[in-house]
């Protein structure tokens, strides 16, 4: 462990960028902290946060300090890189009596400045998920991923309930504490690979101590303790299964706009749609990937119609598929907690909730 | 000789394109035009039968893909679309007129004459059907291209697909969806601005709110409209029942859902 300054943390950036990595992370775009390429530290969102989020609503606030990880976790999340929105699967020409394929081109390296620990959850998730897909898989493997460890929690957060924060454990080449008081700025690094150690040991910096670590310990602590939703999940994939026809299903349905947003934001929903394009000519084709919902009647359209025609039907599988059925696909749940989809919902219909409200009845 | 040049040899004769127009502004015919990089390769597709926008070329049907912008307002249009049906294999219409009246559908269920009166110095000239209604409204129609105007990538995925013997790729999900994909920053979550986004069919790739702009809606209601849910949230934003009327009926106000939606 290292404790890095300022200028710490500005040679992280700049040895990555050395490295040859495109550095992503958090900024400041449209009244909303966004992921996007960014060189300098001083390129973060330095004095804002966002931690005030609530159902349907989330407005930024300064910070009282010059905190450069003060916030949570905004609309987008790191799913935009490693399987982003629209991808071309392959582009073929036609040559001859057939076509040639276009060769794919090299994975871009990049580096994932400031992901959280709900996150890094999300993105073991996908490990699974697209583990033979070697699209994912050769992003996945070129990224280099600085983690930041969470001292405050938002208003949607609940990481603890789903036990994958706010702490990062594992799945990162570099973990940040953010310690930012009246004292001190300082941030307390940790190695997570072999890469992450051998550019840590280049950077300058001290030993973290003792009273770093205390510190260290007491932030991410404060951020557990304040987390703004909890989900009892304790037998909740069982009572969801024993509730398939609840009237609560059209409750939501009645609120629900079926448009998908929450599918959109979430880290680890993976749905996608596959579609052949050709240019007039029909000389050259390519076949591209977008996300999808399972809010899209389409998604569910099967010979002979829809099997998912009502919002009811429709909110039910994205639920039960998030807190139950995902631990009989994937071994995990489908939900790490970070709040996003309770946000970004419109009309902020909120899962913590909804859950709630279905165990009980 | 090249590849393309050989098939064109073989090919009999390339598809022939007709482009009609009933009460409209033009605008969504001007999206095929406005293709410039790609207009040469349209042309070079099909063949450009009737569109007296952009030639004085007409060539006799029937046609294989007929393009229809704009409502139908008059007798007298009302008999030529069942003609442009005859004529036509594939009948795609084009626009919010086409496909849900128009902004001219606000007439719809309102005194004509009296329009009439105060608007024109001769009203005993005009010749006027009570409602504008869609294409849909009098013959079938295979497909539908949204929006005011059309969004000229769908126009052209369309007619390539057609042209290749595919379904066009024309979904009927929400704005918000390819809101979220191109990244943009929810206007109504993170700004208090409301939007239609959420009611609204994709296709336009959420133009307004990349303006960090509300949805207007232009591309009509999408499947399964849950505008009552967006209306109640609407209000806790602080708009008031004539706001509301006026976000749902402009250019579909004819279709059913967001003519509803605005008189509730
Ligand atoms: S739960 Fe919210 S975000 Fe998800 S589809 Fe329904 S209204 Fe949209
Ligand atoms: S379901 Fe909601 S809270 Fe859970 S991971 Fe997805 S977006 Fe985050
Ligand atoms: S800005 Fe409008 S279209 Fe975009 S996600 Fe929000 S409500 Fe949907």
């Amino acid at each position: 462990m290292k404790r890095l300054t300022l200028d710490g943390l500005e040679a992280l950036f700049a040895a990555l960028r050395g490295q040859g990595f495109e550095l992503i992370g958090p900024q400041l775009r449209d009244a909303a902290l966004v992921l996007g390429p960014l060189e300098h530290a001083a390129e973060l969102p330095v004095g804002w946060t966002d931690t005030a989020q609530d159902g349907g609503r989330y407005r930024l606030a300064r910070r009282p300090d010059r905190a450069h990880f003060g916030y949570v976790v905004g609309p987008q999340s790191w799913k935009r890189y490693l399987f982003p929105p629209e991808e071309v699967l392959f582009r073929a020409r036609r040559s001859g009596e057939g076509f040639a394929l276009d060769p794919a081109e090299p994975p871009p390296r990049r580096a994932f400045i400031g992901v959280r620990a709900c996150d890094l959850a999300a993105i073991q998730v996908q490990d699974r998920i697209f583990v033979h897909d070697p699209g994912y898989q050769a992003r996945r493997a070129a990224a280099f991923i600085v983690a930041v460890n969470c001292t405050e929690a938002g208003g949607t957060c609940f990481c603890v309930s789903q036990d994958t924060g706010p702490q990062a454990r594992g799945g990162f080449d570099l973990a940040l504490t953010e310690l930012c008081t009246d004292a001190r700025h300082a941030f307390v690094a940790e190695a997570g690979s072999a890469a992450g150690a051998a550019l840590l040991d280049a950077l300058p910096g001290e030993a973290a101590d003792a009273a770093d670590l205390a510190a260290a310990r007491d932030a991410i602590a404060h951020a557990a303790a304040h987390m703004g939703r909890r989900l009892d999940n304790a037998g909740l994939a069982e009572a969801l299964r024993a509730r398939l026809e609840h009237p609560h299903w059209q409750q939501v349905a009645e609120r629900c706009l079926s448009c998908g947003n929450c599918t959109m934001v979430c880290p680890t929903c993976f749905c996608a749609n596959v579609e052949d394009r050709a240019s007039l000519d029909g000389d050259s084709a390519e076949r591209v990937r977008s996300w999808d919902s399972c809010f899209n009647l389409e998604h569910s359209y099967i010979v002979g119609g829809n099997v998912r025609s009502s919002g009811a039907a429709r909110y039910r599988q994205w639920l039960t598929h998030k807190l139950a059925h995902w631990h009989d696909q994937f071994g995990v749940s489908g939900c790490t907690g970070c709040g996003r989809c309770i946000t970004w919902c419109p009309v902020g219909i909120d899962i913590t909730a909804e859950a709630a409200a279905l165990r009980a009845g | 000789m090249n590849t393309r040049s050989a098939r064109n040899a073989q090919a009999p004769r390339r598809p022939r394109l007709a482009v009609w127009k009933f009460a409209s502004c033009d605008g969504c015919q001007l999206s095929l035009l406005d293709c410039e990089d790609e207009l040469l390769a349209v042309a070079e597709a099909v063949e450009l039968a009737y569109f007296p926008e952009a030639t004085s070329t007409v060539l006799p049907g029937p046609y294989d893909i007929s393009l229809v912008e704009g409502s139908i307002t008059t007798p007298h249009d009302r008999e030529r679309i069942q003609q442009v049906r005859r004529q036509s294999k594939r009948l795609v219409t084009i626009g919010a007129c086409a496909t849900s009246g128009g902004i001219q559908a606000l007439r719809n269920g309102r005194d004509v004459t009296e329009f009439a009166r105060i608007v024109y110095a001769r009203p005993e000239y005009i010749d006027t059907l009570a409602t504008s209604t869609p294409i849909a409204a009098h013959v079938r129609v295979d497909h539908e291209l949204r929006g005011c105007p059309i969004d000229k990538g769908q126009l052209l995925a369309t007619l390539a697909a057609l042209l290749h013997g595919r379904r066009p790729p024309l979904p009927s999900h929400s704005v918000c969806e390819a809101c979220k994909r191109a990244g943009h920053v929810c206007v109504m979550v993170a700004h208090g601005t409301p939007c239609l986004g959420p009611v609204t069919q994709t296709g336009c790739g959420a133009l307004c709110p990349g303006c960090a702009r509300g949805c207007y809606g232009c591309f009509g209601p999408k499947e399964t409209p849950n505008t009552a849910a967006l209306s109640a949230h609407l209000a806790a934003l602080g708009m008031d029942d004539a706001a509301r009327r006026r976000l749902y009926q402009t250019f579909n106000a004819g279709a059913e859902a967001f003519r509803k939606a605005g008189d509730a």
